[in-house]
């Protein structure tokens, strides 16, 4: 029994050493703020702010100013109002898309990494046969005959088809622990095979797991906001992409009204490089031998 | 050598089976009669003529057989190199609109890929156990991956050619000049060029200087790097030695995001309304063209999956691990 509660005291001692470094490290620090400040906005500023973006409320094209902080686009739409209103959908976007991608992903490769054999064979065929498939093209091809185009059905064709890397890794990761002897211990216990790759290889790699999920986010974003640019956004809400895919449209580089085009695409330069940079600092928290001392 | 080649070669036919399929199926895979959803398009209101046109696309489509048989005459219409007619350049097949504007595409991407390639090695490779670079280096790659294609594209169109002038926003050529074999029209040419590639090589340089320096710090760290220190080796043969052993993930890396860098080059040749493949994309969706569509999509995964293959290729040259059948090349 005094053995279990050291084992226990020592797991949570372990958790809070990571916690400690995570706060502590400079790039977690500063990601993780500009990720969550953007991420409060989208979530947030649409109750300050009117609930239809595409609302005709001011004068057209004008400057950023005390009343309109973005200005206003070409129509006389109010870009703060619909840059925050982008930011929501990119984070539902990469949240469910990620998330998908990070389910198949981790699905595909535990069975192929502990299954091996026959079945390995043919979902490692499937996992290359993705990763070489370019993914946008099809992407574009799908999403062109969709007739209703929504966040949720991008996010879901989005996930899609961004799983293969990961799958590749977890895969890899999980021949090397599936053969380390706690885990023959376990199976010798009589667990089931979900049990032990849940319990016993699952925490293992928690700290890849985390990151890959940050990364697939990340793409998810970026992937969406390209698919909206080329005119396969959602057609009834506001995205980020969209609004440059508009701003591009009606030619707002000509007229000079940067004010339409910068904001949404430095969002998402934001948000995507700040978790590219929690990713570096996670690396660093979960990895001592990178911890600058 | 043999099960290596042999391994990839059919991992990328499978591909090209998938993606034909992949076309095969999404018209007819999406809820809703393709063909009626084309005569709502077409809005006809006259019954006669409206039942002529869903006579007319359906042989069009060739839906009047079973579905295993129209897939078998999918593949055979393809072996024949019959793509369709394409409905936004009407009358011409879609082989010959996609064949047009390839050399557009391959010129801008083969260039910024390549060079992207060898200048960001170059730049993480120096900037490898190297404080000051690392420091000025690390933070910008990490935004320059971060960034999107397009608005890339659309800040250096505004700089480089709203603000300064320099270069043109649009286009792939002058319109007062017809295409021809002359000075002042290659001139023109590689002036139209110059900012889409511009932005296509500096996203993508980012990614490589990261990787690159990550792996050649790995390599450092490794027992060959600390024993060639301790025989008191010159630090430039070490690094050298660390280099080459890093470039080999990086072969395939550059395989792996090719889909990322061709779906990039697409988005920049619509900001830039280049006369490639994206714009004829763009084209191709306002049009409601889908014969087009997957066309281009076909035509992309040919090229994806045949520089690939060049990679494979290089990567046995390279490592000569892979030549005798020994570890080192994945499939």
């Amino acid at each position: 029994m005094s053995a279990e509660v050291v084992l226990q005291t020592e797991r949570i001692g372990r958790r809070h050493e990571h916690l400690y470094f995570a706060l502590r490290n400079p790039k977690v620090a500063i990601g993780l703020a500009i990720v969550l400040a953007l991420l409060l906005l989208g979530l947030f500023g649409p109750f300050f702010l009117s609930d239809s973006p595409n609302e005709y409320v001011g004068p057209k094209s004008e400057a950023p100013s005390g009343e309109y902080w973005f200005g206003t686009t070409y129509f006389g739409q109010d870009v703060f109002t619909q840059f925050v209103h982008g930011l929501r959908s990119s984070y539902l976007v990469g949240t469910l898309g990620g998330g998908i991608s990070f389910v198949i992903g981790l699905a595909v490769g535990f069975t192929a990494g502990y299954r091996g054999g026959m079945v390995d064979e043919v979902l490692n065929m499937i996992t290359n046969v993705v990763l070489v498939l370019p993914a946008l093209a099809v992407l574009i091809v799908i999403s062109s005959y969709l007739e209703v185009r929504g966040v949720v059905s991008q996010a879901v064709i989005i996930g899609i088809f961004s799983w293969p890397w990961v799958a590749r890794a977890v895969r890899a990761q999980t021949f090397t622990l599936a053969n380390r002897d706690y885990v023959d211990l376990a199976r010798l216990t009589g667990k089931r095979s979900w049990q032990i790759i849940v319990r016993e290889i699952m925490p293992n790699m928690a700290s890849y797991l985390l990151m890959s999920m940050i990364l697939l986010f990340g793409g998810a974003i970026l992937f969406a906001a390209m698919l909206d640019f080329i005119g396969l956004g959602p057609a009834n809400a506001v995205s980020l992409g969209t609004m440059m895919q508009q701003s591009m449209a009606w030619s707002s580089l000509h007229l000079g009204m940067w004010w339409w085009f910068v904001p949404p695409g430095l969002a998402i330069t934001l948000i995507v490089g700040a978790l590219y940079i929690t990713n570096v600092g996670l690396d660093e928290v979960f990895n001592p031998k990178l911890r600058e001392m | 050598m043999g099960r290596y080649f042999r391994r990839k070669l059919l991992i990328y036919g499978l591909t090209f089976v998938i993606a034909v399929s992949i076309n095969f199926a999404v018209p007819r895979l999406m809820p809703g009669d393709p063909v009626a959803r084309m005569l709502t398009r077409n809005s006809v209101a006259n019954v006669e003529s409206s039942e002529a046109m869903r006579g007319y696309f359906n042989e069009l489509f060739g839906l009047d057989v079973p579905l295993w048989q129209q897939y078998f005459n999918y593949w055979g219409a393809l072996f024949r190199g019959d793509l369709g007619v394409s409905v936004f350049a009407f009358p011409s097949p879609v082989a010959t609109v996609v064949a047009d504007a390839l050399p557009y595409t391959l010129a801008l991407l083969l260039p910024s890929i390549l060079l992207s390639w060898f200048v960001g090695n170059a730049l993480g490779a120096m900037a490898a156990r190297n404080k000051l670079l690392d420091n000025g280096a690390l933070p910008i790659g990490y935004v320059l991956t971060a960034v999107p294609y397009m608005w890339l594209a659309i800040l250096l169109a505004w700089v480089g050619g709203i603000i300064l002038g320099w270069f043109p926003v649009a286009g792939g050529y002058s319109f007062a000049l017809t295409p021809a074999f002359t000075w002042t029209f290659i001139v023109d040419l590689v002036h139209h060029w110059f900012l889409p590639f511009l932005s296509l090589f500096v996203v993508a340089l980012g990614g490589w200087a990261i990787g690159m320096r990550n792996l050649v710090i790995y390599e450092l760290e490794s027992d060959y790097s600390n024993y060639l220190q301790a025989l008191g080796a010159p630090n430039r043969l070490v690094r050298r030695y660390a280099f080459r052993n890093a470039v080999l993930p990086q072969i395939t890396g550059l395989a792996l995001q090719l889909g990322v860098v061709v779906g990039g080059a697409l988005v920049t040749e619509v900001v830039f309304a280049y006369p490639g493949l994206g714009s004829l994309l763009l084209n191709a969706i306002s049009s409601q063209d889908f014969f087009l569509l997957q066309g281009i999509l076909l035509f992309i995964v040919i090229g994806v999956l045949v520089f690939n293959f060049l990679a494979d290729v290089v990567y046995v040259l390279v490592d000569p691990r892979t030549r005798l059948g020994l570890e080192g090349g994945q499939s």
